[in-house]
C-alpha cells in the first residue's frame, strides 16, 4: 500500500466538538501515564461497533477494528446481541436514544463497497452517542488485500480521537520465529502485523539470527547474523530483501538499533573478552567508538531526540544500566536496585526506560525513569526479556520463555501501567520482538 | 548379584585400558574388532580421541569466566595433546545457560572463549591456530529446567577443524 489511503469524507465536516463525558473518562488514564506511573486501572470506554454494510470483507473490517480497541484495555465492545437499533452503514443518522439506552458511549457505523476497478472503498463515522454529534467520518481506497490496514487505521483514527494519543495498530512487528527442539532451535527473521497476523519470515532458517530491529525512517530492518561462522551485524531491505554487513569489524558485533534519526546504527563490537559500544553513520560508513572498558557494554538503545544513550554494563560487577551522552561522555550508572538489569529501552515518550530485571531467580519486565527513580516492575515470573515500545509508548511488547525440555518463548504485550498483558498468538514460538513505527 | 557386578566392566576402564595399550604408539591403528567397543576406539591423534580422551570442553560457575582447577586441568592435557598433534587448527566455542539476556549471554559466551584461548596460549598453542565465537544462550546441550541443566550449558568446547597438510 503506497501512498496516503486516508481521505476525509466530502460530505460531512469533522465536528471539532469534543464530547468532555467522553474525555472525562479516559483522563485517568492520562494522569496514569504522564503524572502518576502507580497502577491504576482504567474503566473501559462501552463503544459499539455496527457491523459494517457491504459484503463478508466489511464485517472482517468491522472486527477487526472491534479486536484492536479491545485489546488496548481502554475500551469495551458492547454485545450486538444488545443492539436495539439495527441500521447499519454510516449514511443514516443514528437513533442515539437506542444507543443511550444499552449505554453505549461511543458509536462506529461504516460500510465497505467494491469499486469498479476492484479497489475498496471503506467509510466509516464515530458518533458520540450522548451529544449526536459526529467525531470523525473518513472513507478510505485500497486494493482489497490491504483490507486488514485499513482496519487499523480506522481503529487507530478512533483510539487517536477518544484518548487524545496517537495509536498503535497500524504497526508491524520484527521478530524471531523458533521452531525445532530446544537443542536444535532454528531460527527466522519474522514479520507480522502487531496484532499475529500475516506472519511471514525473512531468512530461511539456515543461520542463526538474533535481535531484529525496525528502522524508525526507512522499510529496513537490522539484525544478528551467524551467516558464515561469522557473527555481524546485518541491515536488511524488507521490500527488496538486499542485505549488508553492517561495517567492518575485526569481531563480533551484536546488539544493534538505530538512531532516531535513521541514519545510523549502535551495536556492540566484541574484542577479546570486552564488548564495547560503536556506531556507524550509514551515509558515510564512519565509525565511532564510544565505551572503552575492559566490561561487557551492550544493549545501547538512544533516547527519542537522539542526545542520549542508556546501555547495560558490568564494568561494576553486575549488568547495570548506564545513561551516556551521544558522544559517548557523561557515562552515569541509573540502575541501583537488587539483582542485575538489562536490555534498556528508551520510551518514544522520552520520558521512561523499559528493560529487563534479574532478581532472586526471576525474569521480570520494568521501567524506570532516565534518571533511575521510580522503578516500578510490569510483570515477573521464570523468564521475561526483552522489551519492546509500541510508538505510542503507551504498551510494550516482549518475550516470555517456558521452562524445560518442550518449553519455548511467546510474545506478549503489556499495557505501561502493568496491566492488560496479551499473548501474541496463533505464530508459533516467537522472540526478541521490536515494534515498527506508524506505517506510512 | 555379586559375581554379575565383578564381571561388568565401566567404559570408563575399558577405555583407559585401551589408552594404556597404545599409548606411546600412536601410528598403531587398532585391531578390526575393537569396532564393537564404541568409543573406545578413538585413533590417537583423532577428534574422537581429543573429545574422549583428553575432553573438549570446559565448564564455568554461574555468570563468572573463571577457569576452575577441573577446567584447568582439562585445558593443560588439551595443550599437550594440541602440541603433539600440531597440525589441527581449533574453533573454540563459547556458550551461556538461559538464564540471562540475549545480548549479555552473547558477551559472556565471548569472554569464556578468550579466556579459554588465552590459557591454551599460556601453555604454548599457537594463537594463530586458534579462532573463537561464541554462540551465547542459542546452542544449549542440556535442555531440562534445573540447575544440572543450566551448568552443562555453561562451557567453552574446543574443537578441532580440519587439519592442514593431512
Amino acid at each position: 500500500m503506497t501512498g496516503s489511503i486516508r481521505q476525509i469524507m466530502p460530505k460531512f465536516s469533522i465536528h471539532v466538538l469534543v464530547a468532555l463525558c467522553l474525555l472525562m473518562m479516559l483522563r485517568p488514564a492520562h494522569a496514569l501515564v504522564e503524572i502518576d506511573l502507580s497502577k491504576s486501572n482504567v474503566e473501559p470506554l462501552p463503544i459499539a461497533i455496527t457491523s459494517f454494510a457491504g459484503d463478508a470483507v466489511a464485517q472482517d473490517i468491522a472486527d477487526v477494528v472491534q479486536a484492536d480497541l479491545v485489546n488496548s484495555g481502554l475500551f469495551k465492545a458492547i454485545d450486538k446481541a444488545a443492539f436495539i437499533d439495527k441500521a447499519t452503514g454510516p449514511d443514516a443518522i443514528p437513533r442515539f436514544e437506542d444507543w443511550r439506552v444499552i449505554n453505549a458511549q461511543a458509536l462506529v457505523m461504516g460500510k465497505v463497497v467494491r469499486e469498479p476497478d476492484g479497489r475498496l472503498r471503506t467509510e466509516f463515522r464515530l458518533w458520540d452517542v450522548f451529544s449526536g454529534e459526529q467525531m470523525i467520518g473518513q472513507q478510505f481506497f485500497t486494493g482489497p488485500e490491504n483490507w486488514r490496514r485499513v482496519a487499523h487505521i480506522i481503529a487507530d483514527s478512533i483510539y487517536e480521537r477518544l484518548t487524545g494519543e496517537k495509536g498503535y495498530f497500524d504497526t508491524r512487528i520484527v521478530y524471531i520465529s523458533e521452531t525445532g527442539p530446544k537443542d536444535k532451535r532454528v531460527k527466522r527473521l519474522a514479520i507480522m502485523d502487531q496484532d499475529g497476523a500475516n506472519a511471514r519470515t525473512l531468512t530461511n532458517g539456515q543461520s542463526l539470527v538474533l535481535t531484529p530491529r525496525f528502522s524508525p525512517t526507512r522499510q529496513e530492518i537490522t539484525y544478528m547474523s551467524f551467516e558464515g561462522g561469522n557473527p555481524r551485524v546485518y541491515l536488511l531491505q524488507i521490500e527488496t530483501g538486499q542485505r549488508e554487513i553492517v561495517g567492518n569489524f575485526p569481531g563480533m558485533t551484536f546488539s544493534p538499533r538505530f538512531s532516531p534519526d535513521g541514519q545510523k546504527i549502535i551495536m556492540s563490537l566484541q574484542q577479546g573478552g570486552n564488548s564495547n559500544i560503536y556506531t556507524m553513520d550509514l551515509r558515510s560508513r564512519a565509525t565511532m567508538r564510544l565505551t572503552d572498558t575492559s566490561a561487557i557494554d551492550t544493549a545501547p538503545s538512544y533516547s527519542p531526540d537522539g542526545t542520549k544513550i542508556v546501555f547495560e554494563s558490568d564494568r561494576g560487577g553486575k549488568q547495570q544500566l548506564y545513561v551516556m551522552n551521544a558522544d559517548g561522555s557523561g557515562q552515569e550508572r541509573i540502575s541501583f536496585g537488587p539483582g542485575s538489569y538489562s536490555t534498556p529501552v528508551w520510551s518514544p515518550r522520552g520520558d521512561i526506560i523499559a528493560f529487563t530485571k534479574l532478581f532472586g531467580g526471576k525474569f521480570a519486565i520494568g521501567v524506570m525513569k532516565p534518571d533511575g527513580s521510580g522503578e516500578r516492575i510490569l510483570t515477573e515470573g521464570f523468564h521475561n526479556e526483552g522489551p519492546t515500545w509500541a510508538p505510542n509508548g503507551r504498551v510494550l511488547m516482549f518475550f516470555r520463555e517456558a521452562p524445560g525440555e518442550n518449553g519455548g518463548p511467546s510474545l506478549y504485550s503489556i499495557d505501561l501501567t502493568g496491566y492488560n498483558e496479551r499473548l501474541i498468538s496463533g505464530n508459533g514460538f516467537g522472540s526478541d520482538p521490536a515494534w515498527s513505527p506508524l506505517l506510512k | 548379584m555379586t559375581r554379575a557386578t565383578s564381571k561388568s566392566y565401566s567404559p570408563a576402564l575399558i577405555c583407559l585400558a585401551l589408552v594404556l595399550a597404545i599409548s606411546g604408539c600412536a601410528k598403531q591403528s587398532l585391531p578390526d574388532n575393537a569396532g564393537g567397543l564404541g568409543l573406545n576406539n578413538a585413533t590417537p591423534g583423532s577428534e574422537q580421541d581429543f573429545t574422549v580422551n583428553v575432553g573438549d570442553r570446559v565448564f564455568f560457575t554461574t555468570d563468572s569466566t573463571n577457569l576452575t582447577g577441573q577446567a584447568r586441568a582439562t585445558l593443560d592435557k588439551q595443550a599437550q595433546w594440541l602440541a603433539r598433534y600440531a597440525n589441527y587448527p581449533i574453533t573454540i566455542e563459547g556458550h551461556a545457560d538461559e538464564r540471562g539476556t540475549r545480548e549479555y549471554n552473547l558477551a559472556l559466551g565471548a569472554r569464556r572463549a578468550a579466556a579459554v584461548r588465552d590459557y591454551l596460549v599460556a601453555r604454548g598453542v599457537n594463537a594463530s591456530r586458534i579462532k573463537t565465537i561464541s554462540f551465547g544462550k542459542e546452542r544449549p546441550v542440556a535442555v531440562c529446567n534445573d540447575i544440572s541443566c543450566w551448568s552443562q550449558n555453561r562451557r567453552a568446547v574446543t574443537l578441532l577443524t580440519a587439519p592442514t597438510g593431512s
